[in-house]
């Protein structure tokens, strides 16, 4: 079959690999109809994330049909079942699973004892998110042999298209849970860093939620374009004082919820010189990841207020003012998406047409043309906001 | 396609029975100008370690004794540029190596003098650094346009709210929702504070 496989940094190859095969009774075979780039796989390609190997098949964000099963399912599955398979295989059945935890699903993780190492304690497998989450193949293939199938996937209807429902498997959950997690209040003022994917999914959330108010920060013309779409105020932070225009839109008390769509990867810019301070670190392996927007959340954050972290960040942050944080008594919630504890509640919405979330989608393509939308994406040419790949 | 690496083969000891494995690979993501790029890095970071660790070797052929201290500056100033032009940064890197470029050919310019017996030696490297100036430059001016945010259409997206019902109907249509308790904050002010609520 053919599949997107990472070879190093900013190399990535359509290649021609052997099929996946069942290899347990809990396992399934999906023919993937339509599978996403993401904003974390970019730091994939820019090899922040460690522990990835060339010849590891990229891609969490996929859906298709089950043409192969294994002896164990509970009756659950079976071939000809159309599913969204979310990015995070769980096994069900541990603690975390039981609490809705499913992120950090205590079996998956085939390679627990690197997670182990790295993070004290392991966390769920991920597809095609390096050997520290299992070292799944992804789905940005035509097939995807998918663990723990039985509760992993999330069946979905026939006759509602693939890119209504293809944002289950991460970008919608992701930007609900963000929503969710920050508890928003009818009076709440709910500011989103970053307009990428996952921020787009996320103002729509917190509208859905009821916020009085969502602004979105960003500097990107066409994607603070979709904001406002949305019904977000934008800040362009190439033209605007970010922590001045949010005082001034919350009658100088500040927004009472803060929300990170942009993790590990902040934008480098001589007019924020602590954006260039990370960067250099980064540069000489000091640090790994760039935390200015933490840092500007912590600094304007209400007191009382909450602090959400739906951005991937990888390793070690520098200066973070961790005075200001505690001395304002701010709330931080953060995690890789418990995406099942989601899924059938935002499949009810979309099929009640209280969202349609194909709205980003701005790329659609062959799976071939995968390594050049990579590209694209990274270097937002085209207007590109979110790449669909049809194998 | 072409053959897979060495090291991807190796890496397929890791993967289990039934993950794919890869048997032919396509054409990179990344073009001409990154791959010159990487070699460009690389070729920095042996120069600059070269004038910073030996710098005599520079200076002896060119006949600029005495002048090691500059020398491991520029070295200083190599290794920069390399690590930027291996890094995600390419842009800065290459651009840099240009200005840099800059900086040697005038330094090397002031030992072109009749009086220096390494007057040939001098010649010679500037006819080198002339040619690796033209790399560095159309390398930097391809791998910028390559990467450039102007590539590609300027597309619209004002119409693009994501609810069917449009924004103002939409606002609070998830109030069904039950924030589930171990995911509770604050709670609501009108609820806690008469005075705010009446206000």
């Amino acid at each position: 079959m053919r599949a997107l496989v990472w070879h190093g940094k900013e190399d990535i190859r359509c290649d021609t690999v052997t099929d996946p095969e069942i290899e347990d009774g809990r396992d399934v075979i999906v023919k993937v109809t339509s599978c996403a780039i993401c904003g974390s796989d970019l730091h994939l390609f820019h090899n922040f994330i460690p522990a990835m190997l060339p010849g590891d098949v990229l891609g969490h964000e996929t859906m298709g049909e089950v043409v192969e099963t294994g002896r164990n399912l509970n009756g659950k599955l079976k071939k000809g079942d159309r599913v969204v398979v979310p990015f995070t295989i769980v096994c069900g059945e541990c603690d975390q699973c039981k609490r809705g935890y499913y992120s950090v699903c205590q079996k998956s993780n085939r390679k627990k004892h690197l997670a182990d190492k790295v993070f004290g304690h392991t966390t769920a497998g991920l597809f095609g998110y390096s050997h520290l989450t299992g070292g799944y193949p992804g789905g940005q293939a035509e097939y995807l042999r998918v663990p723990f199938a039985d509760t992993t996937v999330q069946k979905v209807p026939e006759g509602i298209p693939d890119e209504k429902l293809l944002f289950l498997s991460d970008i919608f959950p992701t930007g609900w849970q963000a929503a969710v997690q920050a508890d928003i209040q009818p009076t709440d003022t709910v500011a989103i860093w970053g307009c990428g994917p996952v921020g787009q999914m996320t103002i729509r959330s917190a509208i859905l939620l009821g916020a009085e108010q969502v602004v979105a920060i960003d500097n990107i013309p066409e994607r603070l374009e979709m904001a406002e779409a949305g019904g977000a105020i934008t800040i362009n932070f190439d033209e605007e004082n970010v922590v001045e225009r949010l005082n001034e839109l919350t009658g100088g008390e500040g927004p009472e919820k803060c929300i990170d769509c942009i993790g590990m990867e902040s934008h480098v810019t001589l007019s924020m010189p602590d954006t260039v301070y990370d960067r250099t670190k980064q540069l000489l392996l000091a640090e790994s990841d760039r935390p200015h927007v933490l840092r500007e959340m912590i600094y304007v954050c209400r007191p009382g207020g909450l602090i959400s972290i739906p951005g991937v960040y990888g390793g070690l942050v520098d200066k973070i003012p961790m005075g200001a944080a505690m001395n304002k008594g701010l709330t931080f919630r953060m995690g890789q998406t418990h995406v099942q504890r989601w899924t059938p509640d935002l499949l009810r919405r979309i099929e009640e047409e209280q969202i349609d979330p194909s709205f980003v989608i701005t790329h659609e393509v062959p799976l071939d043309r995968g390594p050049e939308m990579y590209r694209t994406f990274r270097d937002k040419q085209d207007s590109c906001i979110k790449v669909v790949l049809k194998p | 396609m072409t053959n897979i690496s060495s090291l991807t083969s190796l890496s397929n000891i890791t993967r289990s029975e039934g993950d794919p494995k890869v048997l032919r690979s396509g054409p990179s993501s990344r073009g001409v100008p990154d791959s010159l790029a990487k070699g460009l890095g690389w070729f920095s970071l042996a120069l600059g370690l070269t004038e910073l660790l030996a710098p005599r070797s520079i200076t002896r052929p060119l006949g600029m004794e005495g002048k090691e201290a500059l020398v491991r500056v520029y070295g200083v100033r190599e290794i920069g540029s390399g690590i930027l032009s291996l890094s995600v940064d390419k842009n800065l890197g290459l651009w840099s190596r240009v200005a840099g470029d800059g900086i040697d050919i005038a330094t090397v310019m002031t030992a072109l003098r009749h009086d220096n017996p390494k007057r040939d030696n001098v010649v010679v490297a500037l006819a080198l650094l002339l040619g690796i100036t033209a790399v560095d430059l159309i390398d930097a001016k391809a791998h910028s346009a390559r990467h450039s945010r102007d590539v590609g259409r300027k597309r619209s997206y004002r119409n693009r709210s994501g609810f069917p019902r449009g924004v103002q109907a939409s606002r609070g249509a998830a109030r069904d929702f039950k924030t589930p308790d171990d995911l509770r904050h604050a709670p609501h002010l009108a609820k806690v504070s008469p005075r705010t609520s009446a206000a």
